[in-house]
């Protein structure tokens, strides 16, 4: 067994030299200029509409904000970080999946828990805020 | 003991993708470093008003300066996609001076950044100001410290690129930092829009 590891080595490393056209994560120039024309458009508008004022409401403008910032975090993750369903067998957007759950259990559960903590507790003034240690 | 030294193998003992598993495992790693990033963000989102009569994220933030650090954050990503097309093409120097570009822009990110935290603290904005300043600085310097060291990470691999070539071993390390370096630009999205832009809206 150990007399053929430096063969299989060899093989290995044959294999490594010519692999790397058909595995995941490579990007064309057209696709890796697409999402950046796409990221700078969709990084301008939510600095203009906070910069510029565009909107009255802050909650119109806050809405914008987050989902074009959703909407651009996903345009980096196919056109940059290369992501699609069929890459290593699916086990990366398995992961991402799974991710993203957590993550979504971690930050609604953080707000959730603390919005209710913060209307529960006492009300307190600004001269007890001032005794504060 | 069996002697094997002379028994024929006609079947591969190992994974047959053997560049997949190194890009999947960095993939987890940096799910996990997202996860970091996610707790971070829930502890800003849960502290973020509280300024303990100090300032609040409009009296603090220069939008412009905002905006000029995530543009060259936007061109760094853009460059290290260069520097791997260049890589793909086998093209040595090219490769490396789109991952210097790329490095330069990772610098004057971090000059700005470190820039705006020595005003900060100097206005007395430090992170022990208030609650919501303890989250700022935490989050946005975790940014900071990943982005530092993918510059050291990427210097590392400019000297070993022009050391030893596109070897498979240094393309399958540039790949990884690719990736590590894309995942810092997509936090940064998090960063500009929570932290600063909906900061300073109020």
């Amino acid at each position: 067994m150990s007399s053929h590891a430096p063969v299989h080595e060899d093989a290995h490393e044959a294999h490594h030299g010519h692999s790397h056209g058909h595995e995941a994560g490579h990007g064309s120039l057209k696709s890796y200029m697409t999402g950046f024309v796409l990221s700078i458009i969709l990084t301008a508008i939510p600095f203009w509409l906070v910069m510029g004022g565009v909107f009255e409401s802050r909650a119109i403008t806050a809405v914008f904000v987050i989902a074009l910032g959703a909407v651009q975090m996903v345009v980096h993750m196919i056109y940059f970080l290369h992501m699609n369903t069929k890459s290593e067998g699916g086990w990366t957007m398995m992961a991402l999946i799974f991710t993203i759950v957590i993550v979504a259990i971690a930050l609604s559960g953080s707000f959730w828990v603390m919005h209710h903590l913060n209307t529960n507790m006492m009300p307190m003034s600004p001269e007890m805020m001032k005794n504060m240690p | 003991m069996i002697d094997t030294t002379e028994k024929p193998q006609f079947y591969l003992t190992e994974e047959h993708h053997p560049e997949g598993s190194t890009m999947l495992g960095f993939w987890l790693y940096l799910m996990s470093d997202c996860l970091i990033f996610a707790v971070l963000f829930a502890t800003y989102g849960v502290l973020g008003r509280n300024y303990a009569a100090g300032p609040s994220p409009a009296d603090l933030f220069d939008l412009t300066l905002v905006a000029i650090n995530t543009a060259t954050l936007l061109l760094s990503s853009i460059t290290y996609g260069f520097a791997m097309l260049q890589m793909e093409r086998n093209a040595k120097a090219e490769t490396l001076f789109w991952l210097g570009i790329t490095g330069l822009f990772g610098a004057v990110f971090i000059a700005l950044e470190l820039y705006e935290f020595i005003h900060l603290i100097h206005e007395g904005a430090g992170p022990s100001r208030s609650a919501f300043l303890s989250a700022f600085f935490t989050l946005v310097g975790t940014h900071g410290l990943h982005v530092t060291f993918g510059i050291v990470w990427l210097v590392t691999l400019m000297v070993q690129v022009n050391r030893h070539g596109l070897i498979p071993a240094n393309r399958r390390r540039l790949m990884c930092l690719s990736m590590f370096w894309h995942f810092l630009d997509v936090v940064w999205i998090g960063v500009f829009s929570i932290v600063y832009l909906l900061g300073v809206l109020g």
